[in-house]
Formats: C-alpha cells, structure tokens, sequence
C-alpha cells in the first residue's frame, strides 16, 4: 500500500482521497466562509451602532436589501444574522474544524495509511461543497436567504408570508443543510470506524492523544445528532410543501386562516434542540481535544490526569443528550421538565470545572513556549472560563426567565462556544500548518493575530452581559424602539468598534496563511519536538503517510520532560526503557 | 469609486506585508537564525504581555460594572422576581469569585511559568487526591445552587389561582400585543381562530356567555399587590411575551396557550419617582418573528385599586363592541 500513485491535478487536488488533502479542502472552505460570516456580522454590528443608516460596508450587499436612503431593510438585518449563525456554527466550527482536523488527526495520530474509507471520505467533502453552493446561492435569491434565526423555528421558517426569507431562501437552506447532515454523517461514520479500526501496532485506547479521543466522541454525538436534525428538516420541508401539519396550527396569516390544526411548533424546538444541544459539544470538544495536546506540547508537560480529561470528555457527550431542553425553558413547556432540564445541565459545570483545572495543573511548573498556536491554546482556556461561568446563570431556568434570549445569551455563546472553539481551531492551524504544507507560519504576525484578536473579542463579546442585564433582546434590528434601552447606544457603538477592529486583525491571519503556504520558511521534521506519530511522517506529503512499515508505539503521548530521558520529549515509537514504568 | 479606492488600498497593503515580511526574513537568514523559532526573549515578552493584558481585562470587566451599573433593570417589581433577584446575586456573587480566582491563576502562571531553554519542565502527569478534590467542591457548590434554583423556579412557575387573581390574555400577532380582560366573572370567554373577523381581532367566541364582560385593551392595566395570571396566545408565527421588570417572561406559541402569574408590586407612579419621569413598565417581543420584531410594544401600568377601576370601567365590553355597535 506505499507505493506512490500517480497522481494527476484532479485526482491530487479536487476529486482526492487523501485523507490531508480532504482535511485541507475542508479547512480553505471553512475559512472562506469564515470570512463571509464574519463580514456578515461586520455589517450587522455597523447597522446596530448606526441604526438605520447607511454605510460603505453596505457596498458589499444586494441593492435589494437596502432602502431609499441607503440603510439596511430590517428583515434583511434578520437575514444577515441568520446566516452568520448558520455559516459560524455549522460551516466554520462543525466542517471547518471536525472536517479539518478530524481528516488530518486521526490516521497520523494513530498511525493509519489514511481513512478507512478514502472515497467516503472524499463524498464526505464533496457533499459538504454543494452544501455550500446551495447555501451561499440563497443569498442571490429575490426575496432573500431564510431570516428567521439559524434555528428556523416555525411557524415563522415556515410561511413566506411571515417573512420573505421564509421563501425560496429556506428552501434552499433546507436543501443546503440535509446535504451538509449526508456529508457530516459520512464523515462521523468513517472517524469512528477509522479509529476503532486501523490504530497502528500498541496505539491502545489508553495512548490516544487526547485530540483523537476528542474527535471520537465528537463524531460520535455527530453520528447519533444529526439524523435528527435532518427528519427534523424533513417534517419542516413537508409543511412547507406538502400541507402536513407537524409544525402548524392556529395560524392567520397575511388576513387568511390557515388550515393546519393540531400540530406544535414545540415539538419542532425538541426535535432541533435534540441535534442543537450536542451540537454545541460537537463544535466545542475538537477545540478542547486540540488545545489539549498544544499546550502539553508547549509547556513540556504530560496533560494533567489524562484519564479525568477523558472521563470528563464522556461524561460532558453523554450529558450533552439530556440537556437540550434548556433553550426552552420559556416555551410554555411544563415547569417540571424545566426543573429535570436544571438539574442536568448545571451538572455539566463538573466535568468542565474539572478540564480547567488539569489545564491549569498542567501549566504549573512547566516550561512554557508561546508559540502562536500555544497562545490561541491559552485564549481557548480563558473563554471557556469566562464563558463558562455564565452558562450556570443561563443553565439555572429560574435566572433564565429574565435573561433568556437576552444578549446576555449572545455574550455567553460567543465566548464559550465562538472564542472557546475558533480559538482551538487557529491553535490547530498554526500548530500543525508546518505538516500540512511543509513550512511554517510567520511567528510575529502569529502573535500580532492572537493578542489584536484576543483584546477586540472580549472588548466585543464581555460588554453584551451588561446589555441582557438591562433587558435588551437579541435579534433587534434596533433598540431605539423602547426609551428603556437609550441609554445603550454607547455601548453598542463600542462593541461595533472592537469588532470591526477585531475583524481587521483576521487580515493579518490569511495573510500569513497564505503567504506561508508558498513563501514561508522550510519546516524542520518535527518542529515543536512532539511525541505524536504525525511528526515522524516526512515533511513532503506522500500518499500513505509512511513510506516504510507503519510505527510501533510503544508509550503514551505525553512523555514530556520525563525524568531520566535526555531530551524534553520522547516520541511514542520510542521503546521504553528497561526498568522505565509507563507514565 | 471608492469601492476601486478600496481595492488599490488594500492590495497595496497586502503588497506592503509581504515586503515587510521578506525583508524580516532576509535579514534573519544574514543573521543564521531561524525567525520562526521561539526564543527565550519571545517567551518573555508573551509572558509579561500575558500578565498585563490578562489583568487588563479583568480591570476593563471591574469598569464595565462600575460604569454601566446604573444601566441594568432595576430591582425587581413582583414578588417572585425579588426571589430570582436574590438567586441571580448569590449565583453572579459565585461566579464572579470564580472567575476572579481562577482568571488571575491562568496569566500568573503563564508569566510565572515561561519558558527558558535552560529550565526543565516538573513532570507532573496526574494526582488522585487533587482530582478528587476538585471533582467534589464544585459538586458541592453545584448542588446547593441547583436546589436553591428549584425551589425558586417552582415558586415562580407553579402560582396558585386565588379569588383575587385577575386574569388577563395576552394575544399576539406581527407586529403588536391585544390584552382581553375577563370581566366580572373573571372568566375569559373561548376563542378559535378561525372566528377572527372584522373587529373580533381575538376570534372571541360570542356565543360562550363568558365572553359577553370580556374588554379589549390597547395597555395593561393591574393593581398593585393583586396576583395577575397572564394567559398567552398567537395569531401566527412564535412571539414572546418579557417583561423584564417583572422578571416574567413566556412564550406565545400558535396552536396553544401558557401562561404566567405574578404579583406586582410597585405602581408605575412609584417607579416613575425612583427611575425617572419617563419610565413605563413594557411588555417586548423576544422571539424572532419577522421584520419588525423589534418594535412589538405593549404598555403595561400598575396603579391603585381606584384608578384601576376607573379605568376599567371605562373600558367597552366586548359585547357592547362587537355586537350592537354594527
């Protein structure tokens, strides 16, 4: 199986089963929409400090969206915060950052060939792309992409003439999204089998890396979510089409009565939140998994407790399927499952108490190397700190009352979920950039990216508890509608200042993405002296990954700084020395 | 124009770096060294700046709560929402000391802990005692707030109907609130959508004899001290019903009702002293529902037992309004 293919522009490039270069489609497509995303929210946070205005970032919008005056039309506002949450939590940080990592981790990091199933795995991106097509071409519609909240609740996703959006635009975000659930599935499905399956010679489970047991259980609470969420879809597609009505009841509309009766849009809201809870922990865990290992790496230390990191990684899955309900806990629905809803989800500030702590442990006394990815690393632990906190005010239904779908949720989200994963998934880039493309990232811009990033996103994102303390809603297209929020436009106009700052500072990320991919300076074997079995791969990307035999491994990842061996870090194909007891 | 303007400038910019970044490179293969490799005075820096902005941060997060203070919602004006009031500042107390606690912790170690090439890292890879410990003291914590938080969650939700409580409906639709009184006999009368007609914008059904006192409101009005069960209905997508004064909010969902009770008690004239001239209590829609969501108002005002009846007296039957007046 180590003979080279010959390989040919389409089949090295666009139709590949290659398992690095999957994982690198992945990633540029997850950056491109990043970026469409982010300048999404740019001109959001442009309309929110300047309501009703116009501006030159309105350029970049369809005429359509606009006003006589140049201003943005309010449902189009709607639109544009619709599509940032599906782009951010679907595009960048399920497919951009399990897409990327999960096809680029598993076979190095445990010593596979490649993916258990190449061409699987290549539909698996290739679904993702239409997906994308779909998605993106919504934009260009007359009446708009779907504008009722990336959680497309009906009755509201459901009626055109609620809103435009709910047209031909959720149709085709309903088309966009059952493809992105086909291509996650086939995905999940091959990690799982990839990594029970083809771990090499002594890879037991108890010497995976931690980023390899992240993807695991993350694919896993993808395998058994997402089909939810697509019959979900289903039922949605057939009231839309079809005149069912699982979704609708009751309802006048634009002057007419409908003629749905008996269906609830509640049971909507169980079956979404059933995919959305886990979701969160899909989009989280790989972020953990991945600053896991760089911060071993980079503080020369073994993580602390690793058997407590993966206890508390199964414990975080497992909790994450009975939680969902806490997104609706105004629902209507009765108090008593509020209260099983309580007491579950506050339960899973333990395990998360216990990942911050062993991050800690683990940088006492170490050696620490800030690296750029180490920093990004460090951000993620201080988001999910920050952000994490909160969650016990919002998880605790008799505080949610009056914050529920405040922008204190807004405030909270982001840090936890946005910062905490996006900040994992440039801890990735940056950590193993060298063994994607050979050569490594520009370290001042590195550190220019993190520290303009890391200052903006909290000068973003801290200031909104203080708006969902004083009542302000989410999804506003202004708040000059109610005397009560006067006096917020300050800061409202602060957040927009760090955030288009904040988003200034990407600039200086692709820049040296791509800059380095061509122009960067040559990468050294294993550049960050790591123990993990990516690293003794050689620095040209071959098909096979090895070109001899597979490595045996012999010991855990974290041998680092281990006492009685001459270097801060010995490779897991290293034998074990006569007398020397594993970790 | 200027959207060329742009352009130039940004690819100008863009040019620019890599200029910038060439020369920096360039000079450091002169020098024999490798840019990319993270020196003992990188780590320095990174530390210091570490600890600066670090606690920079938490010094910003200390301003926002000093200078925004008198920005937040007042003190609650019902008698739940003074419990949930007391359950946010033990559960905020909480997590500030947390994040106080262990924030400082993070970038101390980080500059504490910098790395020299010369150092060795303590190999440290797992303590049974210490895992215990801190698997055990936040199950503690967790549990305590969980109880507390369920016995104020079932306080707020599970409100017992008294003789005393009026009930009012509260009907959405986009983009505004209707309120239905039920009357003297405190009873609201049925409803069924497909009975919205004309000025029977609630489909009140007329022929159920309680529906002949029900009155139609533009604004709340409710007593102060007197228990209130708001019953909550839609006419098409999902609103919600907040009223964060109250600490109550509820959705509105097509196809059912909920519903919430609480007792006011504080009148608007009283808060009007204590917060401002133009102070009002207000109900806002806080579900997504269409473009105009964020202007769905309705006034609510808490006042004395006499100005309360004044003004409902004042109000027209739904009887007399629907069906003499055609």
């Amino acid at each position: 199986m180590s003979e080279h293919h010959k390989e040919n522009f389409i089949t090295k490039y666009v139709f590949t089963q290659d398992h690095k270069m999957i994982a690198k489609q992945f990633l540029i497509t997850g950056m491109f929409m990043a970026v469409v995303g982010m300048l999404m929210s740019a001109i959001f946070r442009v309309q929110l400090a300047n309501p009703g205005e116009s501006s030159i970032l309105y350029n970049l919008l369809p005429g359509a969206w606009l006003n006589d005056s140049g201003g943005l039309n309010p449902d189009k506002y709607l639109a544009l915060v619709t599509m940032h949450g599906t782009i951010l939590v679907f595009w960048v940080l399920t497919a951009g950052l399990s897409g990327t990592f999960a096809n680029f981790l598993i076979p190095l990091q445990i010593g596979a060939r490649d993916m258990a199933s190449g061409f699987l795995n290549m539909l698996s991106y290739w679904f993702f792309f239409i997906a994308t097509v779909v998605l993106l071409s919504s934009l260009f519609v007359e009446t708009g992409p779907a504008s009722g909240g990336w959680t497309i609740y009906p009755p509201l996703s459901a009626l055109p003439q609620a809103i435009p959006g709910s047209g031909t635009g959720m149709t085709l975000w309903l088309i966009s999204i059952t493809l992105f659930v086909v291509g996650s599935l086939l995905g999940g499905l091959n990690y799982i089998v990839t990594i029970l399956n083809l771990r090499t010679i002594g890879m037991t489970m108890q010497r995976l890396p931690l980023t390899v047991w992240a993807l695991l259980i993350t694919a896993i609470l993808g395998v058994l979510s997402f089909p939810v969420l697509l019959s979900c879809g289903l039922l949605l597609i057939f009231d839309r089409s079809f005149g069912t009505s699982f979704y609708l009841s009751d309802i006048i509309i634009g002057g007419e009565a409908l003629h749905n009766e008996g269906g609830s849009p509640i049971l909507f809201e169980h079956l979404f939140w059933f995919l959305g809870h886990p979701e969160v922990y899909i989009i989280l865990l790989p972020a953990l998994g991945i600053v896991s290992e760089v911060i071993a790496v980079n503080s020369r230390k073994p993580i602390f407790g690793y058997k407590a990191m993966v206890g508390a990684l199964l414990l975080i899955a497992f909790l994450s399927f009975i939680v969902w309900g806490h997104h609706m806990f105004m629902t209507g629905m009765n108090p008593f499952l509020g209260s099983v809803f309580t007491f579950t989800t506050l339960l899973i500030a333990i395990p998360s108490a216990v990942k911050v702590f062993n991050y800690l442990a683990t940088l006492w006394r170490g050696n620490i190397r800030f690296t750029p990815a180490m920093l990004f690393a460090i951000g993620t632990v201080s988001a999910f700190i920050t952000g994490g906190l909160t969650g016990i005010i919002l998880g605790d239904s008799a505080l949610d009352i009056n914050v529920h779908d405040t922008y204190f949720v807004v405030g909270h989200f982001h840090i936890v979920m946005g910062l905490s994963a996006i900040y994992g998934m440039f801890a990735g880039v940056y950590h193993w950039f060298p063994k994607m493309y050979g050569r490594m990232m520009n370290k001042n811009l590195g550190y220019l990216h993190f520290w303009g990033t890391f200052i903006c996103a909290y000068g973003v994102f801290f200031p909104m508890h203080f708006l969902g303390l004083a009542g302000l809603p989410r999804r506003y297209y202004s708040n000059s509608a109610f005397p009560m929020f006067d006096g917020l436009s300050d800061i409202n106009e602060l957040i927009t200042f760090f955030a288009l700052a904040g988003a200034i500072f990407q600039v200086f990320f692709l820049f040296n993405f791509f800059y380095s991919i061509f122009k960067g300076t040559k990468a050294t074997q294993n550049p960050w002296k790591s123990n993990t079995l990516e690293w003794t791969t050689p620095v040209e990307r071959i098909h096979g990954n090895w070109p001899g035999e597979l490595p045996v491994v012999t010991r855990w990842a974290y041998d680092y700084s281990k006492p009685g061996a001459d270097e801060d870090f010995i490779l897991q194909t290293e034998p074990l020395k006569e007398g020397e007891i594993e970790h | 124009m200027t959207n060329i303007l742009i352009v130039v400038v940004v690819i100008l910019l863009v040019a620019t770096l890599v200029q910038i970044l060439r020369v920096s490179e360039l000079l450091s293969e002169i020098k024999n060294k490798d840019v990319n490799e993270v020196t003992d005075k990188d780590n320095n820096t990174q530390g210091i700046l570490f600890l600066i902005v670090g606690f920079g941060f938490l010094i910003f997060v200390v301003w926002q709560m000093v200078t925004w203070n008198h920005l937040l919602l007042p003190p609650a004006s019902s008698v739940h929402g003074t419990q949930i009031d007391f359950l946010m500042k033990i559960s905020m107390g909480l997590i500030l000391v947390v994040f106080f606690v262990l924030s400082p912790i993070l970038f101390y170690f980080l500059y504490k802990y910098r790395g020299k090439k010369s150092n060795k890292a303590y190999f440290f890879s797992h303590n049974n005692k210490l895992e215990v410990l801190w698997t055990v003291i936040p199950t503690i914590i967790l549990t305590a707030l969980i109880i507390f938080g369920l016995k104020t969650w079932d306080k707020a939700m599970n409100v017992e109907l008294t003789e005393s409580t009026t009930i009012i409906e509260v009907y959405g639709q986009q983009f505004n609130w209707t309120a239905r009184y039920s009357g003297l006999d405190n009873n609201l009368g049925k409803a069924n959508f497909k009975l919205v007609k004309g000025r029977n914008t609630l489909g009140v059904d007329m022929l159920d004899a309680n529906a002949a006192d029900d009155k139609m409101a533009r604004e709340v009005h409710l007593v102060i001290d007197q228990p209130v069960l708001l019953k909550f209905r839609s006419q098409d997508v999902i609103h919600s019903a907040f009223l964060p004064h109250f600490r109550v909010q509820m959705n509105c969902v097509p196809g059912m009702t909920t519903q919430f009770g609480f007792t006011p008690t504080k009148t608007t004239a009283q808060m009007k002293e204590s917060e401002g001239e133009d102070f009002e209590y207000i109900l806002l829609c806080n579900k997504i529902c269409g473009a105009s969501h964020y202007n769905m108002q309705l006034k609510f005002i808490v006042e004395t037992q006499e100005e309360y009846d004044l003004w409902l007296a004042s109000q027209e039957n739904l009887e007399t309004k629907l069906l003499t007046q055609k």
